[in-house]
């Protein structure tokens, strides 16, 4: 088992590290925006949802506790992976022409510190401060009425959508998922689940703000 | 087939040794014809140069058809130049149009310290080879050739990844310096291989490591490396790199000795 | 100096067996104290250090390039000959023996020949042992191809990179023995001496290309594996950095230096474009399958586009001059005729020096025929480099090409051991005489330099330090070593230092490549030599007082690296011409002009059956000759015809 315990000292084992974390950041993300949801179906079922879920204080907080460690191997990984690639360039170009890469790829640096501030954000505001404790689905369409709030939400998925693009299609490379004939369709699947949980996820800002979710 | 005559300005990045700052300097390469190549314009503005008694361009060349691997440096920000699956002695000047302003600068990464001018230490390369980028066959040990039956599919296959000249151009365009594609191209070659089975798990954490121990950045999935590659490897040997490395790390030493003894 | 070429007695194919039977040999344990000094890395040089490190030997291996891996063995693209008889079509031993001494006109020695086909059967073994990716069938087995007119498919191909797949695979041979500590590299290291000390070979003295420094390096011995000359031409489909200064240093301490007029000119080349052109590119011979060769009838249509030209105008003088063989006649004599017909003014392309060197190859019929599919999938990556470098498409229009040299069979005169004249100075590869006789067949240099490095050396150097056992310590700062050292570095300084500095380097090396190219090429003549030797050394005394090298010989320069080499090239030119002025026949790449019957080369095996070895005697107009007698029991001399 020598050899387990030194993968995580390689750069490899590092992304693999950020590959498997962002797995179940991303599994968590689709699920959260899959319970979001209620929030179309109104008051009382957004509500009931997050009575479940708090009715089951040992579920939810061996998910808060597994989430936690991911955020935080998510971002001890990518911290010494960011230094050294700086690292690893040493002088810069004067001129550089970029043929391949694309604008998800050469933001993660941002839309990670980005996202992070966001969830914090996101926390404060539903989770740990909450206007109306208990009443989720109050404290959203109140929050999102808010255009300053829904911005921020609005941004911050936006970041989400980059961040988890790139993310998608990079752990199918990092964890050696490839094969000849499902290659083609890795950056496809990547866009899928990210377009679903993006546009889904923007919808609900939208449509506090359009109106079409009300108090 | 039909001539133009180029008259350009060239922006070469001079540095006397690795502790000098270096500098970009301006030439004007005069009455260059398209059929030229670009290190035929750089022998003739050098030639010139002699003449006026001053220093070079000093840049790294040798066979000038592409497969020695030894030349390269970035043309107008893009390893090798503008010629897609192109390594710089095999670009021609007819690429480029009169009055061109060109920016000429030496592959920049940590793990290739620039010795002058254009010319870099490219021996971290080697270093990685020397990690176990090799099969242990004594010389004269070798069963029969053709007791080793492999699929034309396999074998074509690691011949793709194997064509790799080492030149660098991949670790030059990556946004982190990551050599990657370099080393990903041997490992996958020999993994492929029947014969390479024996070492494949130490193989790739040794290279690996090493690949790590010279400074280099990991890789972020840009493919910028596989976009000037003048041999056109690709990005999925990267992937199947990472799955060896993975692959390794949960052997045990006990199966892999196992494994080499059963022979598989 | 005598030549014994130490060959085996008996029936040949039981003589290289029976030489490592009766050989001396070393004691694993004891060869670690035993250093060899390995002067380059290609298939010969990377091949015999990764051997002779694995067999425990300490050795020291040194090249030019920046890396083992770019050595120019790289750039070979057709193939590598073995004797595996895989396709059941008669191939053995003795049949690429056979076809390897007639290829070489009748110009090596047999018993060297013969080894290396029996060595050809391991090459390939060894190679896909170590994962070279050969092309392989269906089936899963090795495929073959037929190649440069062999009547049996037993050349092993990797792509078009077999040269490429070889050297890696010696290089990462090479790689284990680096990590193993038992090989230790100097890249961007160039030897410019050799050091003798008591009649042996006994260490080099090298310049650090990095830092310009000087030293001296010592050893028990010395294997050179330095590739060939064809750079003395200037124009060529070698590297720009290949050269001869190893090999001729090592011929000024005494090691002779055989047959240099035996030169390899390929005929299917791309011609050069303009007076900066700076290196010839190869296309492969198998263009000449489907192409048809013709210039315009009419001097005055040579600057017509081709399409312009009516058929009727057009000149397949291969198919006139040859109706058998037609465009498939041997590479020698397709070279040739390229040239004469380019003579009468009737080349194409445009004018280099005031002439136009080229002809069409043209495969307008063939895609007519087979159409444009057959042809792009025949040879679409040739038709590719062929745009990329001269920008024309040869779907569209005709090909030029033009003949350029591309091997050279001449080299140290070497034993069946490979031993120079200079004991402990060993030679293998295309740097040494010993396989090709006058001309070399394709396919068979890879399987040379593999032979001489993976086989032969590894063998032949450990019986020759088991014979001498115990060599004296030989201290770096001895008077012998300490003189070497100081000789390159006055020389370093002569250079840096020309009374009358004007020219680059390159300046004079085009004017000697153009003097050896016309007087020494293709087809020489008596009164075209004479001149040469009349105008080398004029040109030679032109560039030591004129030569002009910037910055300092302390650093990495360039320029200082190429007028060493340009200084040599100079020397040998002298002695290639010599040795083609004395060769009154026409023998393989050797056509003497005055020695033809309707056109064909006239061998003269009553006076000229013999090696020509030649002696440094401190003038390079007068070198020593020595004759080595070539005797045919096997393979009996035989006269070439393709009328």
């Amino acid at each position: 088992m020598q050899r387990a315990l030194t993968l995580h000292q390689t750069t490899i084992g590092k992304k693999v590290i950020m590959a498997l974390s962002g797995a179940i950041l991303v599994g968590f993300t689709f699920g959260h925006f899959l319970g979001n949801l209620n929030l179309y179906r109104g008051s009382e079922a957004l509500n009931g949802y997050a009575e479940t879920l708090r009715a089951l204080p040992a579920l939810l907080w061996t998910a808060r506790v597994v989430l936690l460690v991911a955020v935080g191997a998510h971002i001890a990984a990518a911290y010494s992976l960011w230094t050294r690639n700086r690292k690893a360039r040493g002088s810069r170009y004067e001129h550089h022409k970029d043929l391949a890469t694309d604008y998800a790829a050469r933001t993660m640096y941002w839309s990670g510190p980005i996202l992070l501030l966001y969830i914090i954000y996101h926390l404060l505001h539903l989770t740990i401060l909450p206007a109306h404790p208990g009443d989720v689905y109050r404290n959203v369409v109140e929050g999102f009425q808010n255009p300053l709030i829904s911005g921020v939400y609005i941004v911050g998925n936006l970041a989400l959508g980059f961040h988890i693009f790139h993310g998608i299609y990079s752990a199918f490379q990092t964890l050696g998922i490839n094969h000849p004939r499902f290659n083609a369709y890795r950056r496809d699947l990547a866009i899928a689940i990210c377009a679903v949980i993006t546009i889904g996820n923007l919808s609900f800002p939208i449509a506090v703000l359009a109106g079409l979710v009300t108090l | 087939m039909s001539e133009r005559l180029l008259n350009l300005t060239l922006h070469v990045w001079r540095q006397n040794g690795p502790n000098d700052t270096g500098r970009f300097e301006t030439y004007r390469a005069k009455d260059i014809t398209t059929h030229m190549s670009f290190l035929e314009m750089l022998d003739v503005v050098n030639e010139e140069l002699i003449e006026q008694g001053k220093t070079p361009i000093a840049f790294d060349h040798d066979c000038r058809e592409g497969i020695c691997g030894s030349c390269g440096f970035m043309i107008n920000g893009v390893a090798h130049g503008p010629q897609r699956r192109t390594t710089a002695c095999q670009v021609h000047m007819r690429q480029f149009e009169d009055g061109d302003e060109l920016w000429v600068e030496p592959w920049r990464a940590h793990g290739f310290p620039i010795v002058k001018d254009l010319i870099v230490d490219r021996s971290a390369f080697d270093r990685i080879i020397q990690a176990g980028g090799y099969i242990s066959i004594r010389t004269g040990s070798a069963p029969e050739a053709n007791e080793i039956s492999i699929p034309k599919h396999t074998a074509d296959k690691a011949m793709d990844a194997a064509e790799c000249i080492g030149c660098g151009a991949c670790v030059a365009a990556c946004p982190n310096a990551s050599a990657s594609l370099f080393t990903a191209a041997k490992i996958s070659h020999l993994a492929l291989l029947p014969q390479g089975q024996a070492e494949r798990q130490d193989r790739a954490r040794r290279m690996v490591a090493q690949m790590d121990a010279e400074g280099f950045g990991n890789c972020t999935n840009h493919g910028e490396c596989e976009a000037v590659c003048p041999k056109g490897i690709s990005l999925d040997w990267i992937a199947r790199m990472n799955r060896e490395l993975v692959r390794a790390a949960f052997k045990s030493d006990a199966s892999v000795e196992s494994s080499a003894a059963k022979g598989v | 100096m005598q030549l014994r070429a130490n060959e085996p007695t008996g029936p040949i194919e039981h003589r290289w067996q029976k030489h490592k039977e009766t050989g001396k040999l070393v004691a694993p344990a004891n060869r670690r104290k035993y250093s060899i000094i390995v002067v380059g890395s290609g298939l010969a040089g990377g091949a015999a250090a990764a051997s002779l490190g694995e067999m425990g030997y300490k050795v020291k291996c040194f090249c030019y390039q920046d890396s083992p891996r770019r050595a120019h063995s790289i750039a070979a693209q057709g193939g590598i000959n073995a004797a595996k008889n895989y396709q059941n079509d008669g191939d053995s031993v003795f049949r690429l023996f056979y076809d390897t001494v007639k290829g070489g006109d009748f110009r090596s020695r047999e018993s060297n020949v013969y080894r290396l086909a029996e060595l050809s059967v391991n090459l390939i073994d060894q190679a896909v042992a170590q994962g070279v990716p050969f092309a392989r069938e269906y089936g899963g087995l090795l495929a073959n191809r037929s190649f440069g007119g062999a009547q049996v498919s037993r050349t092993f191909y990797a792509r078009g990179q077999t040269g490429q797949q070889l050297l890696l695979g010696a290089y990462q041979a090479l790689c284990r023995q680096i990590e193993e500590g038992t090989v230790q590299m100097f890249p961007r290291t160039e030897m410019l001496d050799l050091i003798v000390h008591d009649g042996r070979a006994r260490g080099i003295v090298t310049r650090c290309m990095k830092t310009g420094r000087i030293s001296a390096h010592i050893a028990d011995m010395v294997v050179l594996c330095t590739g060939g000359y064809g750079n003395v031409y200037y124009l060529s489909t070698n590297a720009k950095g290949c050269n001869v200064t190893a090999a001729w240093r090592a011929h000024r301490h005494g090691a002779a230096f055989a047959n240099p007029c035996y030169t390899q000119i390929h005929p299917t080349c791309i011609p050069p474009a303009g007076t900066y052109q700076s290196k010839l590119t190869l296309m492969s011979e198998s263009l000449r399958n489907d192409g048809r060769v013709w210039v315009p009838r009419h001097k005055e249509d040579v600057t017509k586009r081709p399409e312009d030209i009516p058929e009727k105008n057009r000149y397949y003088y291969l198919e006139e001059r040859y109706p058998a063989f037609g465009n498939l006649v041997p590479r020698d004599v397709a070279s040739r005729n390229a040239l004469y017909v380019t003579n009468e003014g009737l080349g194409v392309g445009p004018e280099v020096d005031g002439e136009r060197r080229g002809v069409y190859l043209d495969f307008s019929d063939a895609i007519n025929r087979l159409g444009e599919h057959t042809i792009r999938e025949r040879y679409g990556n040739l038709f590719e480099m062929y745009e990329r470098i001269t920008g024309d498409d040869p779907y569209q229009k005709p090909m030029r090409i033009y003949p350029a040299t591309h091997y050279t069979m001449g080299g140290l005169w070497v034993d069946y051991n490979l031993q120079t004249t200079i004991p402990g100075l060993f030679a293998g590869g295309e740097c040494n005489f010993s396989d090709h006789g006058a001309n070399r067949l394709g396919a068979s240099a890879l399987m040379q330099g593999l032979a001489d490095g993976y086989f032969v050396l590894p063998f032949t150097v450990g019986n020759y330090l088991g014979d001498v056992r115990s060599l004296p310590a030989l201290a770096e700062d001895h008077w012998n070593v300490r003189q070497a050292v100081r000789a390159v570095e006055e020389r370093v300084k002569k250079l840096m230092n020309a009374p009358d500095p004007k020219h680059a380097p390159e300046h004079f090396h085009r004017k000697l490549g153009r003097i050896i190219w016309t007087k020494c090429g293709m087809s020489r003549n008596k009164e075209g030599l004479e001149e040469a030797l009349e105008e080398i050394p004029k040109l030679r005394d032109q560039f030591w007082r004129e030569v002009k090298i910037t910055g300092t010989g302390e650093e990495l320069n360039q320029t200082l690296e190429r007028a060493g080499r340009v200084a040599d090239f100079f020397e040998l030119g002298e002695l290639m011409c010599i040795d083609a002025l004395h060769r009154n026949e026409s023998c393989g790449g050797h056509f003497r002009e005055e020695h033809q019957e309707n056109g064909e080369a006239l061998r003269d095996d009553e006076n000229y059956s013999y090696v020509a070895a030649w002696e440094w005697t401190g003038n390079s107009a007068e070198p020593a000759l020595h004759q080595e007698p070539l005797t045919f029991e096997y393979v009996k001399p035989t006269k070439r015809s393709y009328k």
